[in-house]
């Protein structure tokens, strides 16, 4: 198949079709737009097939809810404020064990904030985000390809585990194009799950529910969801490391503001700076014993977000005090040029002593 | 000489931001002249939600606070709860009053929380970038509707004003538009009485107000005044709908 | 080499729509190619802007801070980008709408009328493309084939319009 130009919000809606999504529930909000307007225009109309632009977020993740109670592939988007009113549909949906891809595109906040590119969403969607114990998978893109790669692993992580999945892109991966292929096609019949609710017809009837009177029946629930956390920490976690192997420094960064640290790396090593960067894509399960044993060979981190630093505590957790790990980040949507963060590691660089 | 025409005292002396043709800036000035006529203007908060009157306080020379998405009415009742000597108005487009905030807004009106709702209905998101509203028209195409607005999948175009009039808390509401010189003159009398109720504590008041949105109905402004009539109104019926004071209607 | 241009100007210039073609032309090339357009707030009240950043390697960040080359296609984004450009840089100008001196000697500037050439050609609308041509001819970032073959791409299956972009782009190429 050729390659596409797209943009990351359409390279999500195309790869949701191809991997057999066949409900999407949306509720406008920018710099999200593009997928839910590719939603309404390639998924609406095809057979057997559902958009419904909500009323609101909380609406739509019940929607969503909906779905995957009747066991089809399911999916909704937003951008980080539509995405907090979405949490106490995605507790349900973890507590029901429901598959579900949730689509952050995020944007600078608290409150209405920027529609800028941040990624001051990591908090949110690495804890759980809503009440309870919980976690959900997250996946954190750094390209249009990954988003298109990651969204289509996302309905199978999904299927697999019965935990909702949270793709946390951003405004600047949602609104730009870059080429794109696509691996799949869309399946003809597409997967209809094996426990759905459709009617009590030649078997005795289901229910799913989260409330109990007996707490022993919830901490059982919990233990379960516990024992898949473990398998997926085990399993699925996914990383990059990028000239680690010599590296006397390195970055941690994930999502766009990898991509920014990337560029400022190959440029320190063309100045002769021995620096490299490990990129968590599983930013929960966060890929932390391989990040673990990167601090055999060098003792030094530099942690960049574009946030005032959520990911650096999964960072110093899992170095477990064997690493000096310092900071570099913007808030708010202000998306910093790789000279910025160039400069920060070329300082830290020469005052750690490292060159 | 006699000065004819100044810009009202409560709006700031600030450009607007809106596209060349907007309903909004119409609004603005009149709902400013208005607190200018009833003299509330150091008691006046506004609550502008998200959407393109996001920035309304950098014009309204008011206190004004920003709610989240379709919380205003929420929002205003706690401001008026806490505060009764105010005058509290909420500012709301048709995605923030017709689709999110609907809850919030019919159990304000429920209530008969005494606060004032301007409610601009241009049939579209305009801040997002013209995606289906739930008063787009049927057959309208839109970002989000882009075979055009098909009741059977989408819904009809929702009418909030009729059924706000039928709960027990709202005492007047009115449908108005701002697409003449004629009709802008009814809506700011709508807006005063709806005003005026309040601070005569009569309870909830709503003034719709169809606008005219030429960047996202892709119209030259002559033509979305126009369009207003021809097809909006129709659908949009302009008028009082309730009115319990008694008094003789604003126009 | 990386390479980040900027395009700018008002809604319904095709200011987008540039960008689009020359990052189309660039994917043929089998280059590596972003574009990244203005969006929300940033365009109300009727401006418009994108960046495309071309590379023969990954692209880090698809934002441009100090761009190889801009085109503004009115006089406003003149003023707004004048001093984004690089030193070195080119500045290319749509000489119909834009008059006033650019405050600056390190830079170079083309000046292309693609108002008064797009109106000659019968389609004012297509002025986008004459600086289009004009700007690769310049710039020399893609082929002019592959601009054409990218149109096809951009534009599927209409074919009228096509004819019309081509030819645009084709003045605007001759003229620089
Ligand atoms: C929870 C949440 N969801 C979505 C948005 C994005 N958003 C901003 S304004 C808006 C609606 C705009 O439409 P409308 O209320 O009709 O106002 P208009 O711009 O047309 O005046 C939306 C969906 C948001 N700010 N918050
Ligand atoms: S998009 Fe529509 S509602 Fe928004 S400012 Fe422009 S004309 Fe007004
Ligand atoms: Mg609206």
């Amino acid at each position: 198949m050729p390659k596409m130009l797209m943009t990351g919000n359409a390279a999500v809606g195309e790869a949701a079709i191809r991997a057999g999504c066949q409900s999407y529930y949306g509720y406008p909000i920018t710099p999200q737009n593009e997928l839910t307007e590719y939603m309404a225009a390639n998924l609406g109309r095809r057979p057997g097939c559902a958009f419904v632009q909500a009323e609101s977020e909380i609406a739509a993740i019940n929607m969503v809810y909906g779905a995957s109670v009747a066991g089809v592939r399911t999916m909704t988007s937003s951008s980080s404020p539509g995405i907090s009113l979405k949490q106490e549909g995605i507790s349900y949906l973890a507590a029901c064990q429901l598959p579900a891809v949730i689509v952050n595109m995020s944007r600078g906040g608290p409150g209405l904030g920027s529609i800028s590119a941040a990624q001051s969403d990591y908090f949110q969607s690495t804890r759980g985000g809503g009440h309870g114990d919980y976690r959900t998978i997250v996946l954190g893109p750094g390209s249009v390809q990954e988003l298109a790669d990651l969204t289509h692993h996302a309905f199978e992580l999904t299927d697999k585990y019965l935990i909702p999945v949270i793709i946390l892109g951003d405004g600047m991966l949602g609104q730009m194009m870059e080429p794109v292929e696509f691996s799949h096609e869309a399946p003809e019949v597409p997967p209809v799950r094996q426990d759905a609710l459709r009617g009590a017809k030649g078997r005795p009837s289901r229910f799913v529910r989260t409330f109990t009177s007996n707490p022993p029946d919830l901490e059982e629930v919990n233990w379960s969801l516990f024992r898949r956390y473990q398998l997926l920490q085990k399993n699925e976690v996914m990383w990059e490391n990028y000239m680690t192997e010599d590296a006397r420094l390195i970055v941690t960064a994930f999502g766009i503001a990898a991509r920014i640290a990337k560029g400022a790396i190959k440029q320190a090593r063309a100045n002769g700076l021995k620096i490299g960067m490990f990129r968590p894509i599983t930013l929960w399960p966060f890929p932390g014993e391989q990040l673990k044993a990167l601090s055999k060979k060098t003792k030094f981190f530099l942690d960049f977000e574009m946030n005032m630093g959520q990911m650096i505590e999964d960072v110093k957790l899992s170095l477990e005090g064997a690493g000096d790990v310092s900071f570099h980040g913007r808030p708010g949507g202000v998306i910093p040029t790789p000279s910025e963060v160039l400069r920060v590691i070329t300082r830290i660089y020469y005052q750690k002593g490292l060159s | 000489m006699k000065k004819v025409f100044t810009r009202p005292v409560s709006l700031k002396n600030a450009v607007f931001h809106y596209c060349p043709g907007c309903g909004h800036s119409i609004i603005h000035r009149i709902t400013c002249e208005v607190i200018d006529e009833l003299g509330i203007q150091d008691r006046t908060i506004g609550v502008p939600p998200p959407g393109c009157s996001v920035f309304a306080y950098y014009y309204f020379d008011v206190d004004m606070v920003e709610s989240a998405h379709g919380r205003g009415a929420a929002v205003a009742t706690g401001i008026k709860r806490a505060y009764p000597e105010s005058i509290v108005f909420t500012y709301q487009g048709d995605g923030d009053l017709a689709a999110i905030g609907t809850t919030e807004t019919l159990h304000a009106a429920n209530r008969g929380e005494n606060i004032t709702a301007i409610f601009i209905n241009n049939a579209v998101y305009g801040m997002t970038g013209g995606q289906m509203a739930p008063t787009t028209m049927l057959g309208m195409k839109t970002t989000t509707s882009p075979f055009g607005r098909d009741g059977k999948l989408e819904g009809h175009p929702i009418k909030m004003s009729e059924i706000l009039a039928q709960v027990e808390g709202s005492c007047y509401v009115e449908r108005v538009a701002v697409n003449s010189p004629a009709n802008i003159r009814k809506a700011k009398k709508a807006i005063k009485k709806a005003f005026q109720n309040q601070i005569d504590g009569r309870g909830y008041s709503l003034v719709e107000i169809l606008s005219p949105c030429p960047t996202n109905w892709k119209m030259s402004s002559v033509r979305a005044w126009e369009w207003v009539d021809e097809v909006m109104s129709r659908e949009f019926p302009l008028g009082v709908i309730k009115d319990t004071t008694g008094k003789r209607s604003a126009d | 080499m990386l390479i980040k241009t900027v395009f700018a100007g008002f809604g319904g210039q095709g200011v987008l729509s540039m960008g689009l073609n020359l990052a189309q032309a660039a994917m043929i090339e089998g280059k590596y190619v972003t574009y990244l357009p203005a969006y929300g707030a940033e365009v109300r009240g009727g401006t418009a802007n994108c960046t495309v950043s071309v590379s023969d390697e990954e692209i880090a960040s698809p934002v441009a801070s100090s761009p190889s080359y801009i085109i503004a296609m009115n006089h406003p984004s003149m003023l707004r980008f004048q001093n984004q450009l690089q030193s070195g840089g080119i500045f290319f100008l749509n000489s119909t709408l834009i008059k006033d001196p650019v405050n600056r000697g390190d830079i170079d500037l083309v000046n292309v009328p693609v108002n008064a050439v797009a109106e000659e050609l019968g389609n004012i609308k297509s002025a986008n493309m004459v600086m289009l041509g004009a700007f690769i001819k310049k710039s020399n970032l893609v082929r002019f084939d592959s601009l054409i073959d990218g149109l096809s791409v951009t534009l599927k299956g209409k074919q009228k319009l096509i004819d019309i972009n081509r030819k645009a782009l084709a003045a605007g190429y001759e003229l620089a």
